[in-house]
């Protein structure tokens, strides 16, 4: 507790100590046998009255003068002074429930200030990657700095127990991290020199000696918490509609009020002939005012939000704000990218079939032309060829999209691609039997043969997508740039329903828009990706889902919701975690709005009195909270 | 322009109130306050004055929440 919460709980302490003595003196002695004794136990009575209440009095002064009526502070002080009037005016010595309301207002706010000070803390604590600070080695010694002041290719020191604080690759030392603040992955992994390592994960074994690529502001870690903390800014509809609710909510239920207290007693002279009950009506109108209070719909919606959006972070999933939180929970249709997302990514050269040059050389060219390009298959092939390539052999190369590259290496003139690549030359080419993807190549516009590239299906893609089924997703669409043939195999062992093959990255958003038009009105689409080459789609989806941000910039920018690891299975904890939080947002409106309408028309046949109203507002409020938490505990879902 | 503000407020609703505030201000295009980050983060008109519109926005929270507080 603050400071701030200590001060409040001992005032409420001492007013609740206060008020039972004075109820306990008013038990024992019959103030009404004494001259003035009204007005003596109404004066006590005032005593823990401003002790619980003066700020709220002072505040409502500040309200009127700054004309904020309807604001709490305003509606607690008229319910309660005039509780306090009504008890005076008729003599009935009963002063408790003004007394109360104030008391329980209070403790409904300490209470709500502890939660949300609690859930706050708990979810940084959750996302506590934030390095402090860097080990340089200077002349020997090894000195502590801002990790913001480390420049790219600098040598940093990483001792057992701390976190890496910038991205970059081991230069010297093996140890295993611990990877789960960033993927909620709770098994180690073992790393060793030359190995890229990636800021907040904590070394765990030996002594690193890390060369940093990236400055501090770039590394993987301030992506993330720049992320994380501008995560809910981006209200949801639910959100926006508690607010909405709440601007109307207190204002009608004030009006109400003022009607309650002054059209029954009216129509009572008037037109029935009965005593009016003045104090009756009043004290009535009193309760709507005590029930008026938004608190518990205002504070649970975004609580609920915060503590879904942290716990989610916590299971290695980022949600960049409330509403992608909101939409992932409506999704029906999950949209997948092939190479990355549901595959490894990760290609092998299977084969290389060559006709005029000898495999090696075969090899060594198509290395060459594809040296420049990060694409996963071009890496494939320059592993496969295994010695360092020279760059400088390599000159003019385009990149033709979705279709290959063409360079210049050597002097001659080399032709990298797909089938599509050879037929746009002009090529004959020969189709390969065996299922992957087949990298065709020319050189000097003479057909030189292919190599054959197979890529592994991730071994839990297939629990995934079942999984998927399971929680209510109508359909798993593939789009992939890939080969019918590799497609259709991988769709058909994955049991996805539908697979769109041979895409170049412009067809994918196309085949998109198709599919969102297709979709029925209110169901969400999701699109999963791993961020290369499809942040288009990615951001024209309704939820764009990238895979595996440890690593991937561009997946982080271009997405509203990271899976920090490359596992498909946090697919669906993601949509299950975003439906449980769902489920307690509904729960809280529902839940409060039923509770006051069901108090307020109580209230107004005279049934329910003060208490009853102080439940409504303070009661409701704390269930509400409590049970937004919830949203936090996400580890078995 | 965008810039985000650490503020300080203690209920929820307070910090709708706010929001709506800091909106009708002069000079603000769009501001967003968040409770549970504690957060306002405000984009400005093309052309406004930083220091003189948070002056307003500070001005214009503390007529709706008195107990508020926004770190410039």
């Amino acid at each position: 507790m603050n400071k701030k919460q200590k001060k409040m709980l001992i005032r409420i302490i001492i007013a609740f100590i206060l008020s039972i003595m004075l109820k306990l003196i008013t038990k024992l002695v019959d103030f009404n046998t004494i001259t003035a004794g009204n007005y003596i136990i109404f004066v006590l009575y005032l005593i823990p009255y401003f002790v619980i209440g003066y700020d709220i009095l002072k505040k409502a002064l500040k309200g009127i003068k700054n004309r904020q009526v309807f604001d709490e502070n305003f509606l607690m002080a008229v319910a309660t002074i005039g509780a306090l009037s009504i008890a005076l005016i008729e003599k009935s010595t009963e002063y408790t429930e003004a007394v109360a309301v104030m008391l329980f207002y209070q403790i409904g706010e300490l209470f709500q200030s502890y939660a949300v000070g609690k859930s706050r803390k708990n979810i940084s604590e959750l996302m506590d990657i934030r390095p402090d600070y860097a080990n340089i080695e200077q002349n020997g010694n090894i000195e502590r700095v801002d990790p913001d002041k480390v420049e790219i290719g600098s040598i940093i020191l990483v001792k057992p127990g701390e976190k890496i604080p910038i991205d970059g690759v081991i230069d010297e030392g093996k140890s295993s991290l611990d990877t789960s603040a960033l993927t909620g992955e709770s098994v180690p992994r073992g790393v060793n020199t030359g190995d890229e390592v990636t800021s907040g994960c904590i070394n765990l074994e030996g002594i690193l000696k890390i060369r940093t690529s990236k400055e501090f502001c770039e590394s993987t870690v301030s992506k993330i918490l720049d992320l994380v903390e501008n995560a809910s800014s981006r209200k949801s509809k639910s959100e926006n509609f508690i607010s909405r609710f709440a601007k109307i909510y207190t204002p009608a239920v004030c009006y109400s009020a003022l009607a309650l207290a002054v059209i029954p007693p009216i129509v009572r002279i008037a037109f029935m002939n009965l005593p009016p009950l003045w104090g009756e009506w009043i004290y009535r109108a009193l309760t709507f005012l005590v029930i008026s209070c938004p608190c518990a719909l205002v504070i649970s919606i975004p609580l609920s939000f915060f503590a879904g959006i942290g716990g989610a972070g916590n299971a290695g999933v980022l949600i960049k704000g409330s509403n992608y939180l909101e939409e992932l929970a409506k999704t029906k249709y999950v949209v997948f990218d092939k190479t990355g997302t549901v595959t490894e990514g990760v290609f092998e050269v299977d084969g290389v079939h060559h006709n005029v040059l000898e495999k090696k050389e075969l090899l060594e060219y198509t290395a060459l032309a594809e040296s420049f390009s990060t694409h996963p298959i071009s890496r494939s092939i320059i592993m496969a060829y295994g010695k360092k390539v020279n760059q400088k052999r390599v000159k003019n190369v385009q990149e033709i999209s979705g279709c290959g590259i063409i360079a210049k290496v050597d002097k001659k003139e080399v032709a990298v691609g797909n089938a599509k690549l050879m037929k746009k030359l002009g090529l004959n080419y020969s189709e390969c039997h065996n299922v992957g993807t087949v990298v065709h190549v020319a050189i000097n516009g003479e057909y030189h043969g292919h190599i054959v590239i197979s890529d592994k299906i991730k071994p839990s893609s297939k629990e995934a997508i079942r999984k998927l089924k399971s929680i209510g997703i109508k359909q798993t669409i593939m789009l992939t740039g890939d080969k019918k043939e590799v497609a259709d195999a991988v769709a058909d062992e994955l049991e996805i329903s539908e697979v769109y093959s041979e895409l170049l990255p412009e067809d994918k958003v196309e085949k998109l828009e198709e599919i969102l038009k297709k979709k029925n009105k209110g169901d969400v689409l999701a699109f999963v990706g791993d961020g290369i080459n499809d942040a288009p789609v990615l951001t024209r989806a309704d939820v764009g889902i990238a895979m595996g941000a440890m690593g991937s910039d561009a997946a982080i920018e271009a997405a509203d919701i990271v899976l920090m690891d490359d596992n498909p299975l946090k697919l669906s904890k993601a949509i299950r975690i975003s439906k449980k939080c769902m489920r307690i947002v509904y729960e809280n409106i529902y839940f409060a709005i039923g509770i006051k309408s069901a108090c307020l028309i109580l209230g107004m046949f005279g049934i329910a009195n003060m208490w009853i109203a102080i439940f409504a507002d303070v009661g409701v409020m704390v269930i509400a909270v409590i049970n937004a938490i919830r949203t936090l505990f996400v580890k078995n879902l | 322009m965008k810039k985000v503000y650490k503020i300080d407020v203690d209920c929820a609703n307070c910090a709708n109130k706010m929001e709506e505030a800091a909106n009708k201000t002069n000079g603000v295009k769009n501001a967003v306050v968040n409770f549970m980050t504690l957060k306002m983060s405000v984009e400005f008109e093309d052309g406004a004055d930083v220091d003189s519109v948070m002056k307003d926005v500070i001005t214009n929270c503390k007529i709706v929440e008195d107990d508020c507080e926004i770190y410039l």
